[in-house]
């Protein structure tokens, strides 16, 4: 039941990516902004792919971006929660009920 | 010390990266007690760290999506997100960040835009500042009758009551929101979440800080659901903004990565702390919040306006700014460590059966 959810979010979730980033796509102007290229050469490993990425194509650099970044606050918010938990603390219900 | 800095793949800046941990801690930690992004307070705070400009803001709205990710989970178990009434607001925030994100363009045409939006954007922090207080002491005031005239104040009594007279505007179709407790027209949400779009758009900026007082003031929904529902929207503008800033290259994963360690931390600290402070007292301190915005933005005017003492000026914004997040880090924290040192001793107290 929980793998489904979880299967089921992550799902929502790059399909959610998919359309920000087309919506991106349909709505890029031609624009005079300025061009920055990385430096690759000052790399190595990942991050010297990221950088060819980068400057290969900013469509993918993009969606991995906007991928990764949730994925990894669910799985921080996932850990720290559970942290919290062993603390002590009720996570579930908050009794206050005032404006 | 070379170990304690990064080289940043995109901009190439050497970043130096406890900064980065520190900074996301602390943004996380007021983004989750208040519901806002924080893009006031990250922005200046990854410029000083090191990061040219374009990289801070598009690195500042990429990071807001995470830490409001993890606040919006742990409000949402609280009870305190309103979905129906965030997804009804979607539809006005699209429409107002786009025609205010046009707007923008035009003044461009026209120039001085800094000045313009700047100003714009003091009086408007000068307003919400007044809104919050004024609220504060009519609600004290309230309390104080009731107290004189041997009553108790109902607690969901609230000072400013304008929701209550846009409520009574009743065009079809009429909704029930039921966790914030609102029964309105549909088009007063969507109405007011244009006007907060629009206005983020035309000021550059994510919109927690306007819409957190647009839904208490005009929609009327409690302090605590303000706040989830506020971080529901900016999960959902953050990713936008995400989107739009990576594809235009403008955004530091890495750095968005290691701000993501210390800001889900925070984010968790300040959503839980909401547990353990009335929803008064988290007015009093976003509008001290939004009083220190209100400060740097004024020394930013005066600095653009006396280039001689702009060095001094600009020094002074970043040290208030700073000295702002710290200050309210630690309130948070204090409230924290307290409630949840009276929550353990209330637990271990045994069950007396009478």
């Amino acid at each position: 039941m929980r793998t489904q959810a979880l299967k089921l979010r992550l799902r929502l979730m790059s399909w959610f990516a998919m359309v920000l980033l087309t919506a991106q796509v349909l709505a890029a102007e031609s624009s005079d902004a300025a061009v920055i290229v990385a430096d690759s050469r000052k790399f190595t490993g990942w991050q010297a792919r990221w950088a060819n990425l980068y400057n290969e194509s900013h469509f993918w650099f993009a969606l991995i971006t906007v991928i990764i970044l949730p994925v990894t606050a669910l799985i921080l918010g996932r850990l720290t929660g559970w942290f919290m938990a062993r603390l002590g603390i009720n996570l579930r219900s908050r009794e206050l009920a005032e404006h | 010390m070379d170990w304690l800095h990064v080289l940043m793949p995109v901009s190439g800046a050497l970043i130096f990266w406890p900064g980065l941990v520190v900074l996301g801690f602390g943004v996380g930690m007021i983004g989750g007690f208040f519901g806002m992004g924080g893009g006031w307070m990250v922005t200046p705070g990854l410029n000083i760290l090191g990061f040219p400009m374009a990289f801070a803001i598009g690195t500042d709205i990429a990071q807001m999506s995470g830490p409001s990710l993890v606040s919006t989970l742990r409000h949402g178990k609280f009870g305190n997100v309103d979905y129906k009434l965030g997804l009804t607001m979607v539809i006005g925030t699209v429409g107002g960040l786009e025609v205010g994100a046009r707007m923008i363009m035009w003044l461009e045409r026209i120039g001085q835009i800094d000045l313009y939006v700047r100003s714009a954007y003091l009086v408007l922090l000068t307003l919400i500042a007044w809104l919050v207080f004024a609220d504060i002491s009519k609600r004290r005031k309230k309390e104080r009758a009731a107290l004189a005239s041997g009553r108790k104040l109902d607690a969901l009594a609230t000072g400013i009551e304008w929701h209550k007279t846009l409520h009574k505007i009743k065009i079809p179709p009429v909704v029930h929101f039921k966790r914030a407790g609102v029964r309105c027209s549909i088009w007063l949400p969507i109405a007011v979440s244009f006007f907060t779009g629009w206005l983020a758009g035309v000021l550059g900026i994510g919109g927690g800080l306007v819409r957190m007082p647009a839904l208490i003031y005009l929609i009327g929904c409690p302090t605590h659901i303000a706040v989830g529902t506020d971080l529901f929207e900016i999960v959902i503008s953050g990713l936008y903004g995400t989107a739009s800033y990576s594809y235009k290259g403008r955004t530091e994963l890495l750095a968005a990565l290691i701000m993501l360690v210390g800001a889900s931390i925070g984010a968790q600290i300040g959503s839980i702390a909401t547990k353990y402070v009335k929803g008064y007292g988290i007015r009093i301190f976003f509008g001290f919040a939004v009083v220190g915005c209100g400060v740097s933005i004024l020394l930013k005017i005066a600095a653009a306006a006396l280039p001689s003492l702009r060095h001094i000026l600009d020094n002074c914004a970043a040290v208030l700014i700073l000295g702002l997040v710290s200050a309210l880090s630690l309130y948070i924290l204090t409230k924290f460590v307290l409630g949840v040192r009276e929550e353990r001793a209330q637990r271990k107290q045994p069950l007396v059966h009478v």
